[in-house]
């Protein structure tokens, strides 16, 4: 159905881009009009942070063009997009900690003094307070961002991204760490920009959600645009198929109910600053306990707490019934426990090294003879085993681990935490930045290791994730455990439920 | 909205007493303590003579340490001011003394030779991506050499211009109140102190100074073009240098081309000393200044104590250690 030109406000056509070893996007195609809100859906690692940072200039495409108001427009920077109108709010925070609420909302283009290069400083305040006012939202324009809660930083960053006028604004997940109310907020505050004839691109993940806010569904697929829909027209059910497109997963997995397992881990009382208060919980032999809560409820802090990489301040942790002292993620391997970061890159392999070096890093001693000499013939055989037994898919033990896809890579994480014979294995995001197929290939692997008798404890963000692979799942929000659910009992609904009971409102913060 | 400002005045009360201040307050009383002990310890310590001593001491790596504030706060380091200062002397002397110019040309030729060097600097770590660890050690080695070779391995002295050294170490204080005879090098100092306290607060340079160090992709993706401020910060810190060697020339009559290397360490721990934070995003002018002071009267109390000099560089190196870990214990706690 031809729309009149002057309605459409960005078209995006045969837009494609790669990164080493993947091709995120392919022939993609995109269009906002101007004053809607349109839904841009997929699974993770569909392409749409990706498409969106092409057009907000982040990233430069490798093939297509982009047309802004019917006319061709090179992005070729971030400043360039934001000149011609386009605003974009990242996915993670990009705020600066140091820097108070007012002097980030304007990072760029201070008011100026009367003399050069000077800024009028209480001008930039005056114009983050009445920016914040107009968008209702209670937050010291001073504040020191660093200071600020999840939550209000967020906001900052949508008052930021407003500020600048735009005509297009895309919001990539921006509810992602929002309580409800502060989603109707939100929400109530996208209208009134869409009513003033602003085009807004909306990421999410909440099918729901969509059908709340949007106007129009456009869903992608492995880095391919799919459709676009009204979203009056489209049920959920459609979207997720059109998202899905095939069937990827088989249904949840069964959780074999052993009589009695033993209790491997108990954590009591364990604080550490504002993200771990007063977490308990307890692990049992061959389970997969899901640690469940929105993006900076403290999970992650719990498990490096946990395995010794940050020191508790209070708390007890038993193994095997035995009192653990933890003070190091060596003390944590001795005890049996592993943990495989979300971010494997930086924390888990050693990305420059090969297979080989990556599975026998923590356990490189035990190759050795008195006098340090590493006997490589059996450090080459584990490797090769493991590499068999998982299922690694790279042409030699020799290759870099750098070259091999994210599936492999966390493969090898894992084959590593196996010679070291952990019998706790700690999993933080395990599919993130993984492809789509290689997912279901993860799952199996965690459902094996359960069935031998490892016990795991799996952190995620995406809730059918949790839900398909938990036998029971604890859920924080804010340091704390809101609640446990067993997996039979288990719903979206109630794990968010307990993910939201939030303590602390959007306000001015009083000093804790 | 109407009972906001309550909230807000106490908030703001209490960062004031929680947050940066801390250090800056620990490093004043540490100060103070100073100048306690060695004043209680020898009457000599707070002589007339004595005191100008300290604040001379304190003018050359003061000026140093207020360029490489700029510098770390963006979470970079420059190694290449100690050295850089001496060649930038080097030049006044060469346009001074060798080609006879006048007294002005040859402090711009000195300004000039640190804003470049510390623009070389700039362009090799924002354009190049050269960690600035190395790019500045780099730049030590080569501002060194071309002292050396430029001045011939020689001391140049600026005996055709006896008016250079009479303008930093007169005292225009005297002239309105007699006897207290600060030399001007003294007033030059604090003077760059409150232009580089007012361009770090107030200033656009100052605020992207603090966002390079605080995130460096976020200043990016909000439009900021974080290359051009990185080398103008640089180029900064080279001014500084290049002001340094000005002073520290007009105050020794001379260029000594073997002087040098070491002031940058001073001047580094000088700003870490006083609550520069090396991770970036932190530090103030006022906290350098103190620093630096704590750095010359420390050296100076413990040479009238009659300490060996080996000690006394004992001393400050250990006084770093714990500023440094001061830092750590802070931010590990604010996390």
């Amino acid at each position: 159905m031809p729309e009149p030109v002057g309605d459409l406000l960005v078209e995006m056509d045969g837009v494609s881009k790669d990164f080493p070893g993947v091709h995120a996007l392919r022939g993609c195609r995109f269009e906002l009009r101007r004053g809607e809100i349109h839904a841009l859906v997929g699974e993770n690692g569909a392409g749409k942070s990706t498409l969106m940072k092409i057009l907000a200039g982040v990233y430069r495409m490798d093939a297509g063009r982009i047309r802004l108001k019917a006319a061709d427009v090179d992005i070729a920077t971030p400043r360039a997009a934001q000149q011609l109108g386009i605003s974009i709010i990242h996915q993670e925070l990009s705020l600066m900690p140091h820097l108070s609420a007012a002097q980030n909302i304007f990072i760029g283009r201070e008011p100026r003094g009367r003399i050069p290069f000077f800024i009028d400083e209480r001008r930039l305040n005056e114009q983050a307070r009445t920016l914040f006012s107009s968008l209702n939202l209670k937050v010291d324009p001073q504040a020191k961002v660093g200071k600020l809660t999840v939550a209000q930083q967020q906001m900052v960053e949508i008052a930021k991204a407003l500020s600048y006028n735009a005509e297009v604004v895309i919001m990539d997940e921006p509810t992602a760490t929002l309580t409800e109310t502060e989603i109707d907020e939100l929400f109530r505050i996208i209208r009134k920009v869409r009513d003033n004839g602003v085009g807004v691109v909306h990421i999410s993940h909440r099918l729901e959600e969509l059908k709340r806010i949007s106007d129009r569904v456009t869903v992608m697929r492995d880095g391919q645009y799919i459709a676009t829909v009204d979203t009056k027209d489209a049920s959920i059910e459609r979207i997720i198929s059109m998202m899905v497109g095939r069937t990827i997963y088989e249904g949840a997995a069964e959780i074999p109910e052993t009589a009695n397992p033993e209790v491997v881990l108990d954590v009591r009382a364990l604080n550490r600053g504002r993200m771990v208060r007063d977490v308990s919980f307890t692990l049992r032999r061959g389970e997969i306990l899901g640690l469940a809560g929105l993006v900076g409820a403290g999970r992650t802090e719990v498990a490096r707490a946990v395995f010794g990489a940050d020191r508790p301040d209070s708390g007890t942790i038993l193994v095997h019934g035995q009192v653990a002292h933890i003070h190091s993620p060596a003390d944590a391997v001795r005890h049996g426990i592993g943990y495989l970061s979300e971010d494997r890159k930086r924390y888990g392999l050693a990305i420059g090294m090969d297979v080989e070096s990556n599975i026998v890093l923590a356990t490189l001693r035990r190759f050795a003879d008195a006098i340090g000499r590493v006997d490589f013939r059996r450090t080459r055989a584990t490797a090769e085993q493991r590499v068999h037994r998982l299922d690694i898919r790279t042409p030699s033990i020799r290759q870099k681990v750098r070259n091999l896809s994210g599936g492999n890579q966390q493969k090898v994480v894992i084959a590593k935490w196996l010679t070291a014979d952990t019998e706790i294995l700690i999993f933080d995001e395990p599919t993130r930045g993984i492809d789509v197929g290689a997912k279901s290939e993860i799952y199996h692997l965690l459902n094996d290791l359960a069935r031998q008798g490892k016990s795991i404890i799996m952190i995620s963000s995406e809730l059918p994730e949790i839900l398909r692979m938990s036998h029971r799942i604890v859920v924080m929000c804010e340091g704390r455990i809101r609640g446990e659910l067993s997996g039979a009992e288990a719903t979206q609904e109630k794990i968010m439920t307990f993910a939201t009971m939030r303590t602390t409102a959007i306000g001015p913060q009083t000093a804790a | 909205m109407k009972t906001e400002p309550a909230v807000l005045t106490q908030t703001r009360r209490v960062r004031l007493v929680r947050s940066d201040a801390v250090q800056r307050l620990l490093a004043f009383g540490a100060l103070i303590l100073i100048i306690v002990v060695f004043s209680l310890a020898s009457p000599n310590f707070l002589q007339f003579d004595n005191v100008v001593g300290i604040l001379l001491a304190t003018t050359v790596t003061g000026v140093l340490a207020l360029g490489v504030t700029f510098v770390i706060i963006t979470g970079g380091i420059d190694l290449s001011i100690g050295t850089v200062m001496t060649l930038s002397a080097v030049m006044t002397a060469i346009f001074l003394t060798e080609w006879h110019l006048p007294i002005p040309l040859g402090i711009v030729a000195g300004l000039a030779t640190g804003a470049l060097a510390g623009l070389v600097n700039g362009v090799f770590i924002a354009k190049l991506k050269i960690p600035s660890f190395i790019a500045t050690l780099g730049m030590l080695n080569v501002a060194k050499g071309l002292a050396l070779v430029i001045s011939g391995l020689k001391p140049i002295y600026f005996n055709d211009t006896p008016a250079f050294n009479q303008a930093a170490m007169g005292s225009v204080v005297s002239a309105v109140v007699p006897g207290l005879d600060v030399p001007n090098i003294v007033l030059v100092f604090f003077g760059a102190a409150i232009l580089a306290s007012l361009v770090l607060s107030k200033t656009i340079l100052g605020r992207y100074t603090f966002a390079l160090g605080s995130n460096e992709e976020a200043a990016r993706l909000s439009g900021v073009s974080v290359d051009g401020w990185k080398m103008a910060v640089y180029t900064l810190a080279g001014l500084f240098s290049g002001l340094a060697g000005v002073l520290i020339g007009a105050r020794l009559n001379s260029a000594q081309p073997s002087l040098g290397q070491g002031y940058e360490l001073d001047a580094i721990a000088a700003a870490v000393i006083g609550g520069t934070s090396l991770s970036g995003g932190e530090g103030t002018i006022l906290g350098t200044v103190i620093g630096a002071f704590i750095i010359s009267t420390l050296t100076n109390g413990l040479r009238i104590m009659s300490v060996p000099q080996e000690w006394q560089t004992v001393v400050t190196g250990g006084i770093v250690i714990i500023a440094v870990y001061l830092d750590i214990v802070r931010r590990r706690r604010q996390a």
